[in-house]
């Protein structure tokens, strides 16, 4: 996907004043956050899962090349095929060359973040190859030429009003009379056009949520059931997977399982978690006569052995966003990039440079919710912060910043001079800004103030007060 | 000699992910770890006895949107499908798969016309035998084979799924240790199919739908 991160801040001021986005914005916390919460309040051993989760996590990256030697080994035994892919050209490599032996058309594919990572649909369609998005809200997005805004609702930005004039603008072949205003309308619509898209699909690529590294299996999850239509449909099922996704034993996988759809939807399951391993045997009636797992790397070795080492335990459940303030107010494009939210603003400088994407660790408040619900308890604040910190050292950040910055820390190693200078300033900013005491423009801070009003200073420092106040206490007690 | 990607991936990983530690003691803890496949935390919510697993199973699958229906015995089962289509006002007709407890039951005793093998997706209603089901999530737990077609599980709009009452578990853990058993350790069938109530997105403005891909009814018969 075209990357924008580097101009966040101007995507994230077109998004507060995109009207149908904030509209839609405005119902991501009354989904997922009490739903969340009240998964987790009805299981007593959800703390002590979210511990065994970071441990199992911990133990699969200490130890990663040999789990995946080991999950290769068992792929190939069931009679699948493994692909390694370093980077995203390699994968995307591998898959055309899957899809041309086989003489593919079309490929039916099911919602997979890896997918938009190496932007595998331009790829194909450039290569006279259709890929059919199955999932409703990557359907959806597909048909508006658009990427996702959440991990796992891709269209949560997309209005009902706006999906039924897509369907309309669509499905041209259908009755223009219909009534589409209920939303189970449209699902129903789309579940009769996808049908027809499965029959005609060569290939089907999914993602996955585990790999096994025991038995040589995906665990993939749904609640729609896409994914296994897709790999059941097309003949050739194609498994594409960072290698991060690995777990040991299928116990782990269990441990994880149970940490996942509660923090993701507040379900205790997803409606369809399937384990596949090898394609269909031959005494099978239906099934994929091929299965390959392609294996990407992308920029995550590079984070092994590192603090950001912690990032790669992520398994996308999408609670950080939902929860993060930032998010709610700007949705996920603004991110400019694949993985948006919290986990984006960590990941995405480590996939793809600290310089395209200096912006997104400094969209921050820091009040920690991200990683209060992370399941994995991924230290989100404290990695956006390493960011900031290594943006600094590497002179990422405007001039103004450094400079505000660099006077501040040279004022305030000399306590002398910063109590002088701030009890100069602040009776003057307390008089400037009038009887309101509330500044709505100030220079260089045009930023801050656009959005809210500065509160002026009351006129004498905090120093000033706490002097007085001790001294008026003593004069009391004596 | 050039290298192969796969070598070049993987020594790039070891480097970075064994920090120090000699590559026999790291062997040592893979090898162990798989063959021990320890179990963590398994929720006590499943660890009751077979009423009690038969009950918390009946009350999650309800919360997740299946209906279940329990019967003694597989003798009644032909009679529940005939009454429950019946009363759904749909055709007399199942795909049905080849499970010898399906088999046997006394299915020309009904009306029900009977078809078996895989479904093309023109069928309304499908019916398979689960493996087993995990009480704790309302989970059936059903698995792919020459007898249990997985188009039965995807493509009809109406799932009817028989269960053993004696192969409620109350986790999902059990079940990893029945394949093991069966496939031996390590090997697996094509799909291990864990369903939770029927197929669903919330994808326009986060409304639950029910029906997406998947069928849009899910009918346990809960047998014995
Ligand atoms: S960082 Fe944690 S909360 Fe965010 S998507 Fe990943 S696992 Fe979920």
């Amino acid at each position: 996907m075209h990357l924008t991160s580097p101009s966040f801040k101007e995507n994230s001021a077109r998004a507060l004043a995109d009207a149908p986005l904030q509209r839609a914005l405005a119902k991501v916390p009354l989904g997922f956050i009490d739903k969340r919460r009240a998964a987790a309040d009805a299981l007593p051993e959800f703390e002590a899962l979210r511990d065994k989760a970071v441990e199992i996590k911990n133990h699969a990256l200490k130890h990663l090349d040999l789990y995946l030697e080991a999950f290769a080994e068992k792929v190939e035994a069931a009679g699948g095929t493994v692909h390694w892919a370093a980077d995203a050209e390699a994968a995307r490599a591998i898959v055309l060359d899957l899809a041309r032996k086989r003489g593919a058309k079309s490929v039916t594919k099911s919602k997979s973040m890896i997918s938009e990572e190496i932007e595998l649909n331009d790829f194909l369609e450039q290569n006279g190859i259709q890929p059919v998005e199955t999932d409703l809200g990557e359907y959806i997005i597909q048909l508006r030429h658009e990427h996702p805004s959440h991990i796992i609702a891709p269209a949560i930005h997309v209005n009902r009003d706006q999906v039924e004039a897509d369907f309309r603008r669509a499905h041209a072949d259908l009755d223009p009379q219909r009534d589409l205003s209920d939303p189970r309308s449209l699902l129903a619509e789309a579940r009769q056009v996808l049908r027809r898209r499965y029959g005609e699909a060569d290939m089907g690529i999914t993602g996955a949520n585990f790999l096994v590294a025991e038995t040589g299996s995906a665990v993939i999850v749904t609640n729609e059931g896409n994914a296994d239509l897709t790999q059941l449909l097309g003949k050739c099922h194609v498994v594409i997977a960072s290698i991060e996704k690995i777990v040991p034993t299928l116990e782990d996988a269990s441990q994880l399982l149970r940490v996942l759809a509660r923090s993701a939807t507040g379900q205790d399951m997803s409606v369809y978690t399937t384990v596949v391993t090898g394609p269909k045997r031959a005494e099978d009636l239906d099934g994929p006569e091929e299965f390959h797992v392609v294996l990407l790397d992308n920029g995550r070795s590079a984070m092994l052995g590192t603090e950001f080492e912690e990032a790669l335990r992520c398994i996308r459940c999408g609670a950080c966003m939902n929860h993060c303030p930032v998010y709610q107010t700007i949705g996920g494009h603004a991110y400019g990039w694949v993985y948006p939210g919290p986990i984006g603003a960590v990941l995405t400088p480590s996939l793809i440079g600290v310089e395209d994407a200096a912006h997104l660790p400094n969209a921050s408040t820091f009040c920690g919710r991200c990683e209060e619900v992370c399941p994995v308890r991924i230290p989100l604040p404290k990695l956006m912060r390493h960011w900031r910190e290594r943006e600094f050292e590497r002179h990422l950040q405007p001039a103004p910043m450094r400079w505000g910055l660099g006077l501040w820390a040279f004022a305030a190693r000399r306590p002398a001079l910063y109590r002088w200078g701030t009890s100069l300033v602040a009776p003057l900013l307390s008089r400037m800004a009038g009887k309101k005491q509330r500044f709505s423009s100030l220079p260089l801070a045009g930023g801050w103030t656009k959005g809210r009003d500065l509160p002026a200073p009351e006129g004498k420092t905090f120093m000033q007060q706490w002097a007085e106040r001790r001294s008026a206490a003593g004069k009391a007690k004596a | 000699m050039a290298t192969s990607p796969r070598e070049t991936m993987l020594a790039r990983i070891r480097q970075a992910a064994a920090g120090g530690v000699s590559q026999a003691e790291r062997r040592k803890a893979v090898a162990a770890r798989l063959a021990e496949h320890p179990k963590g935390i398994v929720p006590a919510r499943g660890q009751i006895d077979r009423e009690g697993r038969v009950a918390l199973f009946t009350e999650m699958a309800g919360r997740a949107g299946a209906r279940v229906q329990r019967i003694a015995t597989y003798d009644a089962l032909p009679g529940a499908v005939a009454d429950w289509l019946r009363a759904a006002n749909l055709p007399a007709e199942v795909i049905m798969s080849g499970d010898p407890r399906l088999a046997a039951a006394p299915f020309e005793t009904t009306a029900l016309s009977i078809r078996n093998g895989a479904s093309d997706g023109s069928d309304l209603t499908g019916l398979s035998h689960a493996e087993g089901a995990i009480a704790e999530s309302g989970t059936l737990v059903v698995l792919s084979g020459p007898d249990n077609p997985n188009s039965l599980n995807y493509l009809p709009d109406n799932h009817l799924v028989a269960l053993s009452a004696d192969d409620v578990e109350g986790a999902m853990e059990p079940f990893w240790q029945r394949l093991r058993m069966h496939y031996g350790e390590g090997a697996m069938p094509r799909s291990v199919n864990l369903i939770t109530g029927p197929s669903r997105s919330a994808d326009i403005e986060q409304t639950l739908l029910i029906g997406a891909h998947g069928p849009r009814e899910l009918v346990v018969f809960l047998i014995g």
